[in-house]
């Protein structure tokens, strides 16, 4: 058998996972959508050195892997923050050549909770339902199931599109990180909580606790209580749920989020702020505010379009 | 019934909100008609007791768009024939170390620890549809006496096997995971497998009845279950 070009990890990093743009079509199974935590990053990623946008990539989670690559590559990494590394700082959101034979230690990220590491060619990894993503929960997908260990080997594809791509920075500061509220649409409960409580939920600041994961993120703040009492029968819930169970401290529902559930949901992340989402570390401070879902949509089309034309000229 | 947006890009449908086999009917009939549309637009269906979520692309399509999509769907579909040939046993171990909530359980329905075990291992019950979480079956059919609310934290792990009980349903968690059901023992076996075909042990539509275990059994089946892989 012919070995193709290899990465071998030398540190795995806190939590380096390999991830696409998802699964879609099994949520009947239980199966949840999966895919990069920050889907703007990733995408990014692929686009400058020139993959096809799903191709499978690495997550990084608060501090990277130390990688050697066997052969010459082109790399791209891409999150919020403005640089990773030690010793020397590596490059953000921009192609870069790593010579083979070169040992590459990106170090703790410098602001955001995730970052993306592209390599030309993409990562060879099979398909588990129709997707590379990592799915920790139920170990499928990626490497095995799980996160990077030192030792793993990483095969580099062809899933290659065309050149490099620059970033044109002008239009890149349109797209970058999102500093404001969380903005969120009404769900299927939100008559659940009195129009004060409801209130209250999109003024009072939240803190994104520990124990936080891609499943969904647990936050901490001045209890939100339903006003109606009641066990709802499980229903299916989407992506970026905000659900309050009985202790009033909200959870968000993120990528590998549980497909139903029984807790009455107050509000729903738009699709547009779920990679701000993906980008909340623990402790964090955060405030939802709401719009409507006119607002929202728009949000995601001018979101769409300014990642379109950074990559345009 | 209620259509209702639930985020920007999804939309429920409910058909109301008591488990029947006669609101199921219309669930299971519905989420298979738009699963013919095979509308790329459309990305997941997430199908419940007694209601569709649709999740889709809302750069492509609008509520509005879907829901014309769907009303002719819901005014002819025609009832579902629910019932599979299956009869599916689960061995479960109630044992403390595998029940957390049983004692707290008992105290809600007023039936001593022995009594909620009995009903649980008693009943007779219906797959209704697989959700939350690869292979959980949400399972209808529970005793009234033992409907208790949800915890009022929900765990952050609960053990893959572990057998909980919430409002008029009872489940399974297939895969360690979060979980705010009220746990009141274990089975042994592994509830899905993503190397087999089908990956999910209990299928909609499958009967279920579980079998009272000792720790001794509960520890020969999970060897076995080793063994096999």
């Amino acid at each position: 058998m012919i070995r193709g070009p290899m990465i071998r990890v030398i540190k795995p990093g806190l939590l380096t996972t390999v991830q696409d743009l998802g699964r879609r079509g099994f949520a009947h199974l239980g199966v949840s959508p999966g895919g990069a935590a920050d889907s703007i990053s990733f995408r990014i990623a692929n686009l400058l050195v020139g993959n096809d946008l799903n191709a499978p990539a690495l997550e990084i989670t608060l501090l990277g892997p130390t990688l050697e690559f066997e052969v010459e590559a082109t790399i791209a990494l891409s999150g919020h923050g403005t640089s990773a590394s030690s010793p020397i700082s590596l490059p953000m959101t921009e192609a870069f050549e790593v010579a083979a034979g070169t040992i590459l230690a990106v170090g703790p990220l410098s602001a955001g909770a995730r970052a993306y590491l592209a390599i030309r060619g993409g990562l060879v990894i099979p398909e588990m339902m129709h997707s590379s993503s990592t799915f920790l929960p139920v170990k499928i997908g990626g490497l095995q199931g799980r996160a990077l260990q030192s030792g793993d080997e990483l095969m580099i594809g062809k899933r290659t599109q065309g050149s490099f791509r620059k970033l044109s920075p002008v239009v890149a500061a349109s797209l970058w990180p999102y500093q404001g509220p969380i903005r969120v649409t009404r769900s299927i409960q939100t008559d659940w909580f009195n129009h004060e409580t409801v209130e209250r939920f999109n003024r009072q600041p939240f803190t994104v606790t520990e124990q936080s994961n891609r499943s969904g993120l647990r936050l901490a703040g001045e209890p939100i209580l339903a006003s109606h009492r009641g066990e709802l029968l499980s229903e299916g819930v989407a992506l970026g749920a905000v659900q309050v169970p009985p202790n009033g401290q909200p959870i968000i529902l993120f990528v590998d989020q549980q497909t139903t559930g029984g807790y009455p949901k107050i509000a729903n992340v738009i699709a547009a702020d779920l990679p701000c989402v993906g980008q909340l570390r623990p402790r964090d401070e955060i405030r939802f505010q709401s719009v409507k879902i006119p607002e929202a949509i728009e949000l995601l089309r001018q979101q769409e379009r300014a990642l379109h034309e950074a990559f345009a000229s | 019934m209620r259509i209702a947006p639930a985020s920007d890009s999804a939309l429920f449908i409910s058909f109301g909100d008591s488990i029947s086999l006669e609101t199921h009917r219309r669930v299971v009939s519905l989420f298979h008609a738009v699963e013919r549309l095979r509308d790329r637009r459309i990305r997941n269906l997430h199908p419940a007791y007694t209601s569709l979520l649709i999740d889709f692309d809302p750069l492509h399509l609008t509520h509005e768009q879907l829901e014309s999509l769907v009303a002719p769907l819901i005014l002819q579909s025609l009832p579902s024939n629910l019932e599979s040939s299956g009869l599916i046993e689960i061995p479960v171990c109630y044992d403390r170390e595998f029940a957390p909530d049983l004692a707290a359980v008992a105290q809600h329905s007023l039936l001593t620890e022995e009594q909620v075990i009995a009903t649980h291992a008693g009943g007779d019950y219906f797959v209704y549809f697989l959700g939350f979480s690869p292979g959980f079956a949400y399972l209808g059919g529970l005793a009234g006496q033992l409907h208790v609310p949800r915890l009022v934290t929900p765990r952050k792990q609960v053990t893959a096997g572990s057998v909980g009980i919430a409002g008029a349903q009872t489940g399974i968690y297939p895969n360690s995971s979060a979980g705010g059901w009220q746990l009141i023992g274990r089975t042994p076996l592994r509830m899905f497998d993503a190397s087999t075909t089908p990956p999910s042990r209990l299928q909609p539509g499958d009967h279920v009845r579980f079998r009272r275990i000792d720790r001794g059994e509960f520890d020969r089946l999970a060897r076995q279950q080793e063994w096999g892989r």
